[in-house]
């Protein structure tokens, strides 16, 4: 398990501040640069949360960091995700740039009356005189046989409530640079790093320098079917639709990147490019994100559909511990280019 | 830990701290005739029996310091210096409120004099707190946050987490509770195996005190000698302010939970007839004074109750205003 998620400790000296020379790294090393250029950049900025300072980080995304910059920025709590959670929104309130890190989505329930009750609300409660501009970093989603009360993809839920803004880095880029996006919105900023992209090796693009976390991103342009993702799925419906080219299939990927607010605007022009849409989402089927953006593209553009939205989800189902069960339980390639087929056979039929 | 010096009892701060409870008693009676009359809805919880505690613990903050309340806020905000008229407007839900009328009763908020709520989640002020506490250390100020809480709050994880929290690394916090003995209807005996607020505190490493809450010199006082030791960086301190609350938990409450009898005892040892006693048989103050303050007070609240209902409400054009932050900070 150990050599799964912890990462190798290897210095990552390319890509740093100036990004001129392109440079592989993991998604774990880019979210790492991407937390030492903020903690560099800003001297309000601090990190707090569960073993990020001498454990290094649950998935080893803080570590090296305590050493480089002090215990008082790189600050360990105690497992009190309400208490520093909330330390986080009234520091933030107080002049300073927290960003907090909660071990997996799963124990940010034990912070949700933070999240809700005071970092989404208390710009709209107090009239406009507070403003939370913090940071929330956890870990999300399923592939790691990690079972019921870590594996859960809640992005959706947080995406629910006004007052946050909700991203989803998906490609080594956004890891990278997303943070620093997220640090100079004066809202609270939920930011869902997927456990399974963690050891994903990728390109940093070169002479890159920031990312926006305002638009969805089209990763692989296409005519015949819109793939709709963000996050760990993006990579799934990236293998899928290489698959579909093989069968003819010309399958465009969408990276929604940002949940809230959702970026209409580009959703609405892929699917009238495309004509056919299918969400793939690792939260579960009922009242998800997949809901949500198939009840926009029906209201907003109905008319330039050829089929019915189709969905691939997670199973209603607590996730399992066994890997066959959890693999099933998953969106997965197969279960995408599944429906695919079968939503192009539906619209040719009719 | 006991209080330096108290501060001597004299005329002018006799007169000053009962001219500040005066104005929050007749702005918590007139709330209920509004309450009454329509003019003010939604949940509204009263101080009344509580302003020595109000008035007392403002007394210690200065102007940098930061101030998280509960939504049982009112005597709090009044004491702490906020514009009457513009909570008055806030009761009424009108633009010129303190939160633009969005807030009401229970969410007074004002960022310039560092008054961050008015909290309506029991418990959920106190990580707010411990961050301002935090921010405060950090940026390496001599400002203290000050935490109002009721005894309510004790029964939460945050009050808890946030006590070990503010202890373990010596924020300059003053967590302040506010023990009127029941969490709505429940009597703290029947919520706590343990009833000793301070006692919980000194267990987390912090120096507590139980203060009797109904004598507003020694509220002040031991409000004073804590916010200076937490001020000179020693950590956080716990006071328990032992009050009473003399009306019901809102305006729904009929009480069915306390006897008649033990509010009549309460209100015999209530603040203002504990103050003005004192005064009185000290020589330091007349019937005449009392009167006069009391005058005063009235005048002040129907002024305000004049400005609130001569305020605008927010236009519905406004309505999605304010959920995100309007400009950069």
């Amino acid at each position: 398990m150990s050599k799964q998620i912890v990462a190798p400790d290897v210095a990552v000296e390319a890509g740093r501040g100036t990004g001129v020379a392109p440079a592989r790294m993991t998604y774990r090393e880019a979210a790492r640069e991407g937390l030492r250029a903020a903690l560099r950049a800003d001297p309000r900025v601090f990190l707090m949360g569960e073993d990020i300072g001498r454990y290094g980080g649950c998935y080893a995304v803080t570590k090296g960091l305590l050493q480089e910059f002090g215990p008082e920025r790189v600050r360990d709590t105690p497992l009190s995700e309400s208490a520093f959670v909330g330390a986080g929104i009234g520091a933030a309130v107080g002049g300073l740039r927290p960003i907090v890190e909660i071990m997996t989505v799963n124990f940010s329930l034990l912070a949700l009356d933070q999240i809700l009750n005071n970092a989404a609300t208390l710009c709209h409660m107090s009239g406009g005189q507070v403003n939370v501009p913090l940071v929330i970093r956890m870990a999300t989603g399923a592939g790691r046989q990690l079972a019921a009360q870590h594996s859960h993809s809640l992005e959706g839920w947080y995406a629910h409530i006004p007052g946050l803004r909700v991203v989803v880095p998906g490609t080594v880029d956004d890891a990278r640079f997303m943070l620093a996006a997220a640090l100079a919105c004066p809202d609270p900023v939920l930011l869902f790093e997927h456990i399974f992209l963690y050891n994903m090796e990728g390109e940093l693009s070169a002479g890159l320098e920031r990312v926006d976390i305002d638009h969805a991103v089209i990763r692989r342009p296409g005519r015949d079917v819109a793939l709709i993702t963000y996050g760990g799925s993006l990579h799934k419906c990236l293998a899928a639709a290489d698959q579909l080219a093989a069968a003819a299939i010309d399958a465009e990927v969408l990276d929604l990147r940002t949940l809230r607010p959702l970026d209409d605007a580009t959703i609405m022009d892929t699917v009238r490019r495309t004509h056919r849409v299918v969400i793939v989402d690792e939260g579960w089927r009922s009242g998800s994100i997949a809901a949500e953006i198939t009840t926009r593209i029906v209201e907003e553009a109905f008319y330039d559909l050829d089929a019915p939205v189709a969905r691939v989800c997670t199973a209603e189902v607590p996730l399992p511990y066994p890997k066959h069960l959890e693999d099933a339980a998953l969106p997965s390639p197969e279960r995408i280019i599944d429906t695919v087929k079968s939503l192009l056979t539906r619209s040719e039929a009719g | 830990m006991s209080p330096a010096e108290p501060a001597p009892v004299t005329r002018e701060r006799g007169l000053a701290l009962l001219r500040e409870m005066l104005r929050i008693r007749c702005f918590e009676d007139r709330c209920v005739q509004l309450y009454g009359e329509l003019k003010i809805r939604g949940f509204l919880h009263l101080c009344n029996g509580e302003e020595a505690v109000a008035v007392g613990t403002m007394q210690a903050i200065e102007p940098e310091d930061a101030i998280v309340s509960t939504y049982r806020e009112h005597g709090h905000a009044i004491a702490h210096g906020l514009d009457m008229q513009a909570l008055m407007a806030e009761m009424y839900g009108k633009q010129s409120g303190t939160s633009r009328g969005r807030g009401g009763s229970m969410h007074i908020f004002d960022s310039r004099k560092r008054f961050y709520g008015g909290n309506a989640i029991v418990g959920g002020g106190l990580p707010l707190a411990l961050g301002f506490a935090l921010a405060q250390k950090l940026q390496r100020k001599s400002a203290i946050t000050a935490c109002l809480f009721g005894d309510g709050a004790v029964a939460e994880g945050e009050f808890h987490e946030c006590l070990n929290l503010a202890a373990l690394w010596r924020l300059p916090l003053l967590f302040l509770c506010e023990n009127n003995l029941y969490a709505m209807g429940t009597a703290i005996e029947r919520a706590e195996a343990q009833t000793d607020v301070a006692g919980k505190a000194r267990v987390y490493g912090m120096p507590a005190e139980v203060i009797d809450g109904m004598d507003v010199f020694a509220v002040e006082d031991a409000t004073c000698a804590a916010a200076a030791r937490v001020r000179a960086g020693a950590g956080p301190v716990l006071l328990e302010l032992r009050t009473y609350r003399f009306r019901g938990h809102s305006m729904f409450d009929a009480q069915l939970y306390r006897d008649k009898a033990e509010i009549e005892v309460w209100q015999k040892k209530g603040p203002l007839i504990t103050l003005t006693t004192r005064l009185k048989a000290l020589g330091l103050m007349s019937e005449d004074d009392y009167q006069r303050l009391e005058r005063e007070a009235r005048a002040e609240v129907e002024t305000a109750v004049d400005f609130a209902e001569r305020a605008e409400f927010e236009p519905l054009a406004q309505l999605e205003r304010f959920v995100y932050a309007e400009q950069a900070p």
